[in-house]
């Protein structure tokens, strides 16, 4: 959404800037915090820090163990801690069982290992089809599973927050850590796609 | 409250439309990094917690709820709690407390656990049959409506957890919470296309079922 510049601010333009100023001269808020917020979540905690966590799991048993065991500490252990990644479940893709994660009353999500939730994650259509017609929803995104393949819908109801452990894609056999990371997408972490494939990443 | 925000189920919303997991941006416009940026930083001050702030968005009219976006609703909600609780006019709040950069980034870092010690043995464990109790109090509550009525199993415990319909009340204490197991045609039918749904509830929205 690029606006020309002469464009007049938008109606909600003016009604932030009026509160956030009440705000700031009022003492209430620091403009230095509002910029570390920003920051934090622009360019510091992201998918990529969830995607550390599947490939650590995918080349390394013990810690996959742990992971499963205390989602919450394993990956403290990594240093990925924080808001809304308080409390954290890994839930393991299988060959029978395909996880699927969604916060049907809000758009809870966890933060510390995937960043903030994408626009569709927080959308109506997702929030209401996830539970009652999650292949329909995994087919928008171009995932067609097998019709033998159970689907299990986790619904973030509480402050417990939910990441898919996808299966490793075939043929990564003995690939690194951080090779394996470049496979591992956000949205395979949400439930929403796969892993992956080797021939969908750039040499 | 069954407003608009209670969503899991409901018909005629639409396809998805995702964009593009490598095209999305973290935000769409200048607008949303302020509404979401004052969002955290004014709950930093301590007025109100997670479970006001999803009320006070939740407690719009259904037909503003569905037409805003979810930083509109955001919006929204801030401005409701900035009046409802007089933040402006606030003169108790200590200024050495208002978190700089350093103070901002610590409270992201370390988040707020809500699991609290047990005070109370939990009624339920795993595989037992429950029911959901109906919840038609018109407050804030996190027991959805489509599992309301239903009937699951106990899969988990969690332990003792904030109680989000009385910490919307600023009563933060805690309950036990479970994660209970739904089959997907008891809750939508026999074409439903989830094998399974998980949702996590309180011990008091649940009750027993007869074996």
């Amino acid at each position: 959404m690029s606006h020309d510049h002469t464009e007049p601010p938008s109606d909600l333009t003016l009604r932030i800037k009026a509160l956030e100023t009440l705000l700031v001269e009022k003492g209430l808020v620091k403009p230095e915090a509002l910029d570390a917020i920003i920051e934090t979540y622009e360019h510091k905690v992201g998918p990529q820090n969830g995607a550390h966590v599947v490939a650590k799991a995918w080349t390394d048993p013990e810690f996959k163990k742990a992971l499963i065991n205390d989602a919450t500490g394993a990956v403290a252990a990594l240093g990925y801690t924080g808001r809304q990644g308080e409390h954290l479940r890994v839930v393991e893709n299988t060959a029978d069982t395909h996880n699927l994660v969604v916060c049907t009353l809000c758009s809870c999500y966890p933060w510390t290992v995937l960043g903030l939730p994408p626009v569709w994650y927080k959308s109506a259509p997702y929030r209401a089809r996830a539970v009652s017609e999650p292949r329909s929803v995994l087919a928008e995104f171009g995932t067609v599973l097998n019709p033998e393949v159970d689907i299990r819908v986790w619904d973030s109801t509480s402050e417990m927050r939910y990441l898919v452990l996808p299966m490793q894609p075939e043929g990564t056999e003995g690939w690194s850590e951080e090779q394996l990371r470049s496979l591992v997408s956000r949205n395979a972490m949400i439930g929403v796609e796969r892993a992956r494939s080797p021939d969908e990443v750039a040499p | 409250m069954n407003g608009a925000h209670d969503l899991g189920g409901k018909h005629s919303l639409g396809q998805i439309e995702p964009e593009a997991e490598t095209e999305e941006p973290i935000f769409h416009a200048e607008w949303e990094r302020r509404v979401f940026a004052l969002t955290l930083a004014t709950g930093m001050l301590g007025r109100w917690n997670i479970d006001e702030s999803r009320f006070a968005r939740e407690q719009q009219h259904p037909v503003d709820y569905l037409n805003n976006s979810y930083y509109e609703n955001w919006l929204a909600g801030l401005q409701r709690l900035v009046q409802e609780k007089r933040l402006l006019d606030d003169s108790t709040i200590d200024p050495s407390r208002i978190p700089d950069a350093a103070t901002a980034r610590k409270l992201l870092a370390s988040g707020g656990p809500t699991e609290l010690p047990e005070e109370a043995p939990a009624k339920f464990s795993a595989g037992d049959q429950v029911r959901v109790r109906k919840i038609q109090h018109r407050g804030h509550t996190r027991a959805p409506a489509y599992v309301q009525g239903a009937r699951g199993v106990i899969v988990d415990h969690y332990g003792a957890h904030v109680f989000a319909d009385d910490n919307a009340k600023g009563n933060r204490h805690g309950e036990h919470l479970y994660s209970v197991a739904f089959s997907g045609a008891d809750l939508f039918g026999a074409d439903a296309e989830a094998k399974e749904v998980r949702v996590d509830l309180w011990e008091p929205y649940l009750e027993h079922l007869a074996p």
